[in-house]
């Protein structure tokens, strides 16, 4: 059942939005080149940052200190039975939205997008934005200083996404 | 913040591959990086494009500013600091609808324009107002309705059911936005 309206929603958004496009007399073909032409700008715009974000991110897991510092971590909280890709994405998701992308591949190629890990990674990914940057960003903008409470409800609300992850993959896998 | 991390995780990886004589991995890693992430923007850049000109005919035949009118009652309710018919709730739910269909790079332009308005509102222009952080909050938990990028990156590595994730992931973003706006408003009223 979930995979048939899961299914259903992509074909059926382009559907209602082709079609409201064609009521309300847009050239559906023109609008669409436009906007895909855009990608050529946003992906030479996410180049450098993702070079640099895969970069660092690489050395630091590659040199097999995550592993190192998750493995003793999981000596002392028996309960985090996870691989480390996973955990070190629990980190990584509220810094940085590309490199934690860049760990769901890893873990796609290492376990398969079906398993277990897979698809918490899947989750993890797709129901959480990067924190750190958003605050930056649009705070930056405007020019405020002092941000008060915002870190603290945002790295919270990150907490709970993780746990509700969790508790919702084990019911489902 | 993103400038500490960076250089943290490049000294601490460098520095521990040396200690443990892991040198050699670290070093091939370097150069492998730069092609690691050409391969991951070829393989996005055209899943990007699709969606972008999707979205472009949704934008202009005003799909997403209908969808953003329905939107608005919570909004009210959200942001109790705004006067009704301030043009910050427009770009607010602009922002929002444009989220919720996965346009995250038409939603930024949105947010910060909802930005400069609750700038306009707020009594000390160096300290975030309450209805920003509320505003952030919705933002920082990602209200994506479709991760087309996951979807096609599960389908590049072979899922037997790609869009299985879709239900869960609104699941978890809905209920965890669901206890952060409750949270936020406990801090709004603790440091009133």
């Amino acid at each position: 059942m979930i995979s048939l309206i899961s299914n259903a929603i992509v074909p059926f958004l382009i559907l209602v939005i082709i079609i409201y496009g064609i009521v309300k007399k847009i050239n559906i073909y023109d609008v669409f080149v436009d906007g895909a032409k855009e990608c050529i700008d946003l992906s030479l715009n996410l180049f450098p940052s993702m070079l640099a974000m895969i970069f660092g991110i690489n050395i630091f897991l590659k040199s097999g200190f995550v592993s190192f510092f998750f493995d003793k971590l999981c000596n002392f909280f028996p309960f985090l039975n996870f691989p480390v890709e996973i955990l070190s994405m629990m980190v990584l998701r509220s810094i940085s939205g590309s490199s934690s992308l860049a760990i769901l591949t890893n873990i796609f190629e290492n376990y398969g997008p079906d398993s277990l890990t897979g698809v918490l990674g899947s989750i993890l990914q797709g129901s959480t934005d990067t924190t750190f940057y958003v605050l930056t960003i649009y705070f930056g903008t405007v020019g405020i200083k002092k941000i008060r409470y915002a870190m603290a409800v945002g790295v919270i609300a990150d907490v709970i996404c993780i746990i509700i992850s969790i508790i919702l993959v084990n019911l489902i896998i | 913040m993103v400038n500490k991390i960076w250089g943290f995780l490049i000294i601490i990886g460098i520095f521990y591959s040396f200690i443990t004589g892991n040198l050699e991995v670290v070093n091939t890693e370097i150069l492998n990086s730069t092609k690691t992430t050409l391969d991951m923007i070829l393989k996005i850049l055209p899943v990007m494009g699709l969606w972008l000109g999707i979205m472009n005919i949704a934008s202009k035949s005003g799909l997403i500013f209908k969808f953003s009118k329905f939107i608005s009652p919570i909004l009210k309710f959200l942001f109790p600091e705004i006067p009704v018919n301030h043009e910050a709730f427009s770009y607010i739910s602009s922002n929002i609808v444009a989220n919720m269909f996965g346009l995250g790079n038409a939603a930024t332009p949105f947010g910060l324009k909802a930005m400069q308005a609750m700038q306009e509102l707020n009594a000390d222009k160096t300290q975030a107002s309450r209805s920003m952080i509320t505003f952030l909050v919705i933002n920082t938990c990602g209200l994506t309705l479709i991760p087309t990028m996951i979807i096609s990156l599960r389908m590049l590595y072979g899922s037997t059911d790609p869009t299985f994730i879709l239900i869960p992931c609104i699941i978890v973003t809905f209920s965890s936005l669901f206890l952060a706006l409750i949270i936020d408003r406990l801090f709004a009223l603790k440091y009133k």
